[in-house]
């Protein structure tokens, strides 16, 4: 469809997936990594969310290179996971600052230029545990609770211009950041999921571009929980 | 007032309010005859904040409503 999409947290997981099907949709896609470079059918920027300059030289080279952005993913994120009593300060807030204030950093800079064009997607990737609550991952929940509210705030300012803010919630997922929970916890995990298994990142992927397409135009301020039914009622 | 900071203002508002520039009067309300509404204003005090180099505090925002108001405000800061 030749749009041009930004992915935040590109380089594997849920972000990797997402990049791969956009570009296979035939959109113009570029991926923001903070360590290695993913390789594939995409533009791919070094990227720090914590940092402003880096928000700003992506957005630059990203315009500059393929165009003004049109479809926002903000899912890079990160995990710092212990129990509260345990848990720094600076544990807390690093959390924060890279699943939620980046989010804030990246949607105010795509919203720039959205607002232009009358036009936009912005698609937040949160997590079942947002609405949930996990013991251990108080600040990662934090996190991702902060997404919600912060969509629906951007929906309603931006609403009048085309522009939908949608939350995806996974559950878990075959990714690195759930591996390291270890094979028993996951399995545990797995369990407690009516249907019985964790997502693929395919899974998660394919409801994020659906937010992208013209099929959900009029869906915003929602928050679409892709989890094996593990959130229901929440 | 001086009428070359005037025009570029007037540029900036028939750009960002997609207005006519004959409709950009001193007395012209933003909401009631230039039908902007608070998104409009936040563009277009962000344009005005590029074209002129200067920086408007939300603070300083409140209680302004009309062109001649917000010119006022711009060309105070613009040395």
């Amino acid at each position: 469809m030749s749009r041009v999409v930004l992915i935040t947290g590109g380089s594997r997981g849920i972000g990797l997936a997402t990049a791969q099907r956009f570009a296979a949709l035939g959109d113009k896609v570029a991926v923001t990594y903070n360590t290695s470079a993913p390789t594939g059918d995409f533009l791919a920027v070094q990227c720090d969310v914590t940092k402003q300059e880096d928000v700003d030289r992506t957005f630059a080279e990203v315009e500059e290179k393929l165009g003004p952005v049109e479809i926002l993913v903000s899912n890079a994120g990160i995990t710092r996971d212990g129990l509260l009593l345990r848990m720094k300060e600076q544990d807390f807030a690093e959390v924060l600052d890279a699943n939620l204030t980046g989010a804030f950093r990246v949607s105010k800079r795509a919203t720039q230029t959205m607002l232009r064009a009358r036009k936009g997607r912005i698609i937040l990737v949160s997590s079942v545990v947002g609405l949930l609550g996990q013991a251990g991952q108080s600040n990662y929940a934090a996190s991702k609770a902060g997404l919600v509210g912060f969509a629906r705030s951007l929906a309603r300012e931006l609403g009048s211009r085309s522009i939908t803010v949608n939350v995806v919630a996974p559950g878990p997922v075959d990714t690195d950041m759930t591996r390291a929970l270890g094979e028993e916890k996951l399995q545990a995990f797995a369990a407690l999921v009516p249907l019985g298994r964790i997502a693929t990142t395919d899974e998660i992927a394919g409801v994020i571009t659906f937010l992208a397409s013209p099929d959900a135009a009029y869906i915003t301020g929602a928050v679409i929980p892709v989890d094996g039914g593990l959130g229901m009622g929440h | 007032m001086s009428q070359e900071l005037f025009d570029r203002f007037t540029k900036c508002a028939v750009e960002l309010l997609s207005v006519d520039a004959a409709k950009v009067t001193r007395d012209a309300r933003f909401k009631e005859d230039l039908e902007a509404d608070s998104l409009d204003l936040v563009e277009f005090v962000m344009a005005l904040e590029e074209e002129f180099s200067v920086e408007v505090p939300e603070k300083e925002l409140e209680g302004i409503t009309t062109v001649g108001q917000a010119f006022d405000l711009i060309a105070a800061k613009a040395k």
